[in-house]
């Protein structure tokens, strides 16, 4: 262009919308706009600077015209046609005297802000590793984790994984919002090259082992768990991990022998209670309800016998009472209930005894709908008095209540609960001959 | 979409010529039209959802105009992924920042329930922008703010950002007389007690129970006792609801009951009545009390479901365990209970809640305790819970006890590889990790835990503890009540160290106009529950104040888990 450095600067300088004080160049006025559309719509080809003069028009539902990157083509008349009228509003900030080249230049804090209000902004300028990480300075120090991550992904596109690493290692909040956005974006190799350089072997690990969850087919799925038993976890998270591995294992031998049993369509219990979901993925104490459900009697030996889920994954007695029980009060296997809690002691004297507490046998029962006597046979084991008087007169036990009134010798409970039970019946005759008894020293 | 549900709903959108409706799925969209309008939070799976249909549609060979709509803004995660996918020539996009939804006289809400797990769990500062455009907002709207108090990490950044914006702003209404004097910031993980506590004010346990949706819920059958569900949208419109949302549960069902008298008194007085003023009751009264009935029957029918579904999982063994863990004995009994609950298999988040909420009144649990626990709640629910565990760890939810020595070790050999600015916010993070668990102290310097001799007198209640059964005053309410008083933090530093420090005070050098003394705008990040609400309420009730709720999104202990 055949201007002196002073126009050009002058020209550049002043506000565009301002109209040009050089009186006697009103028809160099429109050359001027002419040429510098051309260089406008030229430079898209080379940088995207000037999308800083499009001003995002929000609520007219103009369409913001986007210019083409670098890299795509689209014909110059294209970007000519593209401007849009623009309404322009005073630009804050805007640096006199100090460009270096034809773009706007905002020093960082300026861009930073642009960038905060949404506004469209090359960082491309920034090149030099000092300027892009003072870029990111303000960044941080604005708050914005939009514009953070933002400048992270400009940095992640320009400078080797290496350099980005070292620095943001001393930048624990830019550190963060990298991983996070790698993590949405799905840059899993990235990730854990991140967590390995940063000495996280935990994060790593947990990111690793966090992927199985897209994993749907449960072979595969399989497969990579057992990659991830190697992985640095804490000592008893890698135990977890194994369990898990083991566990999706015998669920799958499990489900696929069980399948083939059900369609085979011979054995009793899948024909009474078909099964209503798959085994798999499902938790350890589900699995081993099911086990108890469908295969309670099975040997030690099987992958499907509840003792022997029990010895591999070391579950403790008290669970698996519980499950054990649920499963067979669900199938109203009452002799089962009875065997799970009585054991011989050394002279011989059969005992029941439970790892729960009898008032939670009780509960179960009642939930599965056991008939009274059984009812009443377990709630007679309950030792704490109140607890078991409380359960009698819920679950209408009444003999269990006339007992145990007759034993704490109140006799006002007596008269209460017999109005309770059923006119002419059994029990009122029992409390009747109770409280007529001579031989009760009762206390009320 | 419900937030839209709430402004403009299907039959507005299609007096504007919107042909069809449709929800954003993996399935491609079936339509004629030549204009495809996205409406889309800022999420990259949304954005690529709209690239995969895009894409399609290129490769078919249609050529649609496309526009997408960011709510309540854009970010430069999405303008990557339409980059990435190819498709950022062929749309336009735009922003609405649509980000106060007034939920109720008195609450604000900004429908973002993903701030506490962006924030706290991921310590991605996003929305931060957005929370100080919104309170940019208020103050231009009903401000000026003459003075702010904050506490909390987030408080402090979003308050630097808003102060940025407002004086860059060129909204100039320093001379307006501002109708919202104090603005109160508070962050979520300041009181994560609160959150974790069961609800027992209605409006709460109708949350639980049922979840309530941006100001409206979803009554099934069994309460509307016929065979439809029933949107019902709950807020100080609904006479019945307003009457009984703040009131703990015991005295719901009295005042329903009592409505439902005085209900029937008017429906009486029809008998008397001769023609003329039949008419009357007819045409003006009768629409009324119809309306009041279903509201009536519909409550009582909630009430009834929700006292069903509580007695079936023993919901007073749940509430007398949680009573303990605050006060802060009958550690044990605490821990067994915790330990039934896993193995029965109840709920994962139930259990979970209860396990944190140990975790923070004991400033942690023991090792033996933690490691055994953790591998019964793995087996009850799934190994794949090692990723919670893990996650809740680091917000500090549910930890371990560490010795100090420990953690001096760790900051340490941490500082060493940190130049100094980290290193001081390194050492705020370890802090951080140490104070979440102050509770006890707190509690007792802030009287949280009410010493009542005799009855909690429920009906008549005398501060803000009752919306948790008289058992406990939620801290975050508390600390609102304290600074209020003393207008800022003096004689409280003690207990703003305990809390990780990063209160602030700004006040302001004009003249302050009484009337605007009484509104006071009260800004949770991260969330706030019904119970706060409740109690903020009351708080206001007592002291002649007005509070105003601005949240991140309405929250509850679930909500808080399950992200």
């Amino acid at each position: 262009m055949n201007r002196t450095k002073g126009d050009e600067e002058e020209y550049w300088n002043s506000s565009k919308f301002k109209a040009f004080t050089f009186d006697d160049e009103d028809d160099e006025l429109s050359q001027l706009k002419e040429s510098k559309r051309a260089v406008n719509s030229l430079r898209d080809f080379v940088d995207d600077e000037d999308d800083d003069d499009l001003e995002r028009v929000n609520w007219s539902g103009e369409p913001v015209g986007r210019r083409t990157r670098p890299g795509s083509f689209q014909s110059l008349s294209d970007a000519l046609s593209d401007v849009p009228p623009k309404s322009y509003a005073p630009e804050l900030g805007r640096p006199k005297g100090e460009y270096r080249d034809y773009s706007n230049d905002w020093s960082p804090s300026d861009t930073v802000r642009r960038l905060r209000k949404g506004k469209v902004c090359s960082l491309e300028r920034f090149r030099s590793l000092q300027d892009k990480l003072q870029l990111l300075e303000e960044a941080v120090s604005m708050h914005d984790g939009n514009v953070i991550t933002a400048v992270l992904i400009f940095l992640k596109r320009t400078l080797s994984k290496e350099i980005l690493f070292r620095e943001l290692e001393v930048r624990q909040v830019a550190l963060r919002h990298l991983i996070h956005f790698l993590k949405e974006i799905g840059d899993q190799k990235l990730l854990l090259d991140l967590f390995r350089f940063l000495d996280r072997t935990e994060e790593l690990a947990l990111s690793h082992y966090r992927e199985h969850l897209n994993i749907q087919d449960p072979e595969k799925r399989k497969e990579f768990l057992k990659t991830c038993i190697g992985l640095p976890f804490s000592a008893e998270d890698s135990a977890h991990i194994q369990d898990h591995y083991t566990l999706l294992e015998r669920q799958i031998i499990i489900e696929a022998n069980d399948r083939h049993l059900e369609s085979a369509g011979q054995t009793e219990i899948f024909r009474k209670h078909p099964r209503k979901a798959s085994i798999l993925n499902m938790p350890l104490v589900t699995t081993l309800f099911y086990s108890c459900f469908y295969h309670y009697t099975e040997a030690e030996g099987t992958f499907s016998s509840p003792v022997n889920l029990k010895k591999t994954f070391k579950i403790p007695d008290k669970q698996y009472v519980l499950t054990a029980l649920a499963a067979r009060a669900k199938l109203r296997a009452w002799h089962d209930v009875d065997a799970l809690f009585t054991t011989k002691n050394w002279l011989g004297y059969t005992k029941k005894r439970a790892p729960i507490g009898f008032h939670r046998v009780v509960e179960i029962l009642h939930k599965n709908s056991a008939p009274v006597q059984i009812l009443q046979e377990y709630i007679n084991l309950v030792e704490d008095v109140d607890t078991k008087l409380n359960l009698a007169t819920k679950f209408k036990c009444h003999d269990v209540v006339i007992d145990t009134c007759r034993d704490l010798k109140d006799r006002q409970q007596l008269l209460a609960y017999r109005s309770k039970v059923d006119k002419g019946s059994a029990e009122e005759e029992k409390i009747d001959a109770i409280l007529n008894s001579s031989q009760i020293r009762w206390k009320n | 979409m419900s937030p839209l549900d709430r402004i403009a709903n299907v039959s507005i959108l299609k007096q504007h010529d919107v042909h069809k409706l449709y929800k954003l799925e993996k399935k491609p969209a079936r339509s004629s039209s030549d204009q495809l309008c996205f409406l889309l939070r800022p999420r990259l799976a949304s954005v690529r959802l709209v690239a995969e249909l895009i894409n399609a549609d290129k490769a078919a060979g249609r050529a649609r105009k496309y526009k997408i709509i960011f709510s309540p803004q854009k970010f430069y995660t999405c303008e990557l992924v339409l980059e990435e996918e190819g498709i950022y020539g062929d749309v336009t996009w735009d922003e609405w920042s649509f980000s106060l939804l007034p939920l109720d006289n008195d609450i604000i809400s900004m429908e973002l329930p993903e701030f506490f797990r962006d924030y706290f769990l991921e310590g991605d500062q996003r929305w931060i922008n957005t929370v100080a455009q919104a309170l940019q907002l208020m103050n231009s709207l009903f401000g000026p703010f003459t003075e702010t108090y904050g506490i909390g990490r987030c408080a402090k950044m979003v308050h630097e950002l808003w102060r940025d914006k407002a004086e860059e702003s060129e909204v100039d209404n320093m001379d307006r007389k501002p109708e919202i004097g104090h603005v109160f910031l508070i962050d979520r993980d300041v009181d994560y007690v609160t959150a974790l506590c069961s609800q027992v004010v209605y409006e709460g346990l109708v949350d639980d129970t049922f979840r309530i949706k941006c100001g409206s819920v979803d009554f099934g059958p069994d309460v509307t006792s016929s065979d439809r569900s029933i949107k019902v949208l709950l807020n100080s419109q609904d006479k019945v609801f307003s009457e009984i949302r703040n009131e703990h549960f015991s005295n719901v069902f009295g005042l329903l009951s009592q409505k439902a008298r005085n209900l029937q008194a008017q429906y009486d007085r029809r008998r008397g009545m001769d023609i003329k003023q039949m008419k009357n009751f007819v045409s003006q009264e009768l629409k009324g009390l119809k309306q009041e009935h279903r509201l009536l029957s519909l409550h009582i029918g909630a009430c009834e479901s929700i006292m069903k579904k509580k007695t079936r999982q023993d919901f007073q063994e749940l509430l007398k365990t949680e009573h303990a863990l605050l006060e802060g004995f009958d550690i044990r009994e605490s821990i067994n209970f915790i330990e039934e609950h896993i193995d029965r298999q109840v709920t994962p988040i139930e259990s979970l809640r209860i396990l944190c909420l140990l975790s923070i009144t004991e400033n942690g649990l023991s090792p033996k305790d933690y490691r055994s626990l953790k591998t019964q709640y793995m087996q009850s629910y799934g190994p794949e819970h090692l990723l919670t565990f893990h996650n809740l760890k680091y917000l500090g939810l549910l930890t371990e006890q560490v010795s100090g020595e420990t953690l001096t070790a760790m900051e340490n050999k941490v500082s060493k590889l940190v130049t100094d600015k980290a290193a001081e916010k390194l050492s705020d993070a370890f802090s951080s990790l140490a104070r979440k668990n102050n509770f006890r102290a707190i509690s007792k310097k802030l009287g949280l835990i009410p010493r009542g001799n005799g009855e909690y007198d429920l009906k008549v209640p005398l501060d803000m503890a009752y919306v948790f059964s008289g058992a406990y005053v939620p801290l975050s309410c508390k600390i609102m009540e304290q600074v209020l008083e003393r207008r800022g933090w003096l004689g409280l530093e003690e207990v703003a160290r305990l809390l990780g420090g990063h209160e602030f005070v700004t006040a302001a050098e004009e003249p302050r106009s009484p009337a605007s003394q009484q509104v006071i705008l009260a800004v949770f990040l991260g969330g706030c529950t019904f119970s706060e609400v409740a109690a903020l309420r009351f708080l206001g009730r007592e002291r002649g104040l007005r509070f105003i709720i601005l949240t991140t999104a309405i929250t509850n202990s679930a909500r808080l888990l399950e992200s």
